[in-house]
């Protein structure tokens, strides 16, 4: 497939999208999908929290997962970075930490398509020193 | 950070917590006056002089969840590793400016990395803002301007995996000309 150089390439790979009829209306209806928050914070980010979130991007959407991945600030994990709070509509959400591309993997599989456990969850009574 | 694509990406993270609605992210390389300068202009919040003081604090924060704030404490060294220096302009209500000199030349200087993915993650990340990309190098310059984009995609939202990955492409194969 040809790159996309120019406004004109785009406009014409959107069209070409849009033909498939492979766009879904993600935002009429987040609160049915799984949503992903990516802390991005300096402690995120220079753990890697960016490879995570393009592959969960990426991923979810090539295994056909309709998800919503967002951005967030530090959520005072710095030391268990990159973190991830995966929400599955109707439960509560779940903050994950360690999470590089391997663990990310597991979540997909394991506890987003099967509601399955995974290591590396961050316990909601855990609190930041004051 | 492992390079600058990623200093820029924590940087811009301030301009979305700054409640900010347009970014401006330049980068402009001079390889005969030895230089590659960034700089970050936004329209958010600005900050307070008490504020804009300690900022370069890497012990000070406005976050309540953890009490150090290195961001820009690490943009500074890195640029100061490198005989370069970084500054920061900002005004209550106005928004905020930030300028960072390296030597173009020097060992230190990381290098870009991955812009193109960073640009199209913050563009996802906060659809409803806009973003505009300049790149100057002596061979020309490229923009990137969400604004330009929105318009070329109508109702298909920034967000769409597909769309991110020719964003992507958009933006590579275009510094790929001039750098």
């Amino acid at each position: 497939m040809a790159k996309v150089k120019s406004l004109a390439d785009l406009k014409r790979m959107k069209e070409e999208l849009q033909s498939k009829m492979d766009l879904r209306e993600k935002s009429n209806d987040p609160e049915g999908l799984v949503q992903i928050k990516v802390a991005m914070a300096t402690c995120g980010i220079a753990s890697g929290a960016k490879e995570v979130m393009e592959f969960l991007i990426e991923e979810t959407a090539k295994r056909g997962i309709r998800t919503v991945v967002t951005q967030t600030g530090c959520m005072g994990y710095c030391y268990a970075e990159p973190t991830i709070e995966v929400q599955i509509p109707g439960k509560e959400p779940i903050v994950f930490g360690d999470v590089d591309i391997k663990k990310a993997d597991q979540i997909v599989e394991k506890y987003i398509k099967n509601g399955e456990l995974v290591d590396g969850i961050i316990p909601v009574n855990y609190k930041t020193l004051d | 950070m492992k390079d600058l694509s990623l200093h820029i990406m924590d940087i811009i993270q301030n301009s979305v917590r700054a409640e900010a609605s347009n970014v401006e992210l330049e980068i402009r390389e001079d390889l005969e006056k030895d230089i590659y300068s960034i700089s970050i202009k936004d329209d958010g919040c600005g900050m307070s002089e008490e504020v804009l003081s300690r900022v370069l604090d890497p012990f000070f924060t406005t976050r309540t969840t953890r009490k150090v704030g290195l961001g820009l404490s690490l943009l500074k060294q890195s640029a100061e590793q490198t005989g370069g220096k970084l500054e920061i302009y900002s005004k209550e209500g106005v928004g905020t400016e930030l300028q960072v000199l390296f030597s173009h030349k020097n060992i230190d200087r990381p290098v870009i990395g991955d812009i193109a993915g960073v640009m199209v993650l913050l563009v996802s990340a906060n659809p409803n803002m806009d973003f505009v990309y300049k790149h100057h190098t002596a061979k020309g310059e490229y923009i990137f301007d969400t604004k330009e984009i929105k318009e070329v995609l109508e109702d298909v939202s920034v967000t769409d995996p597909n769309i991110m990955q020719y964003l992507k492409e958009l933006i590579n194969e275009n510094l790929n000309t001039i750098i």
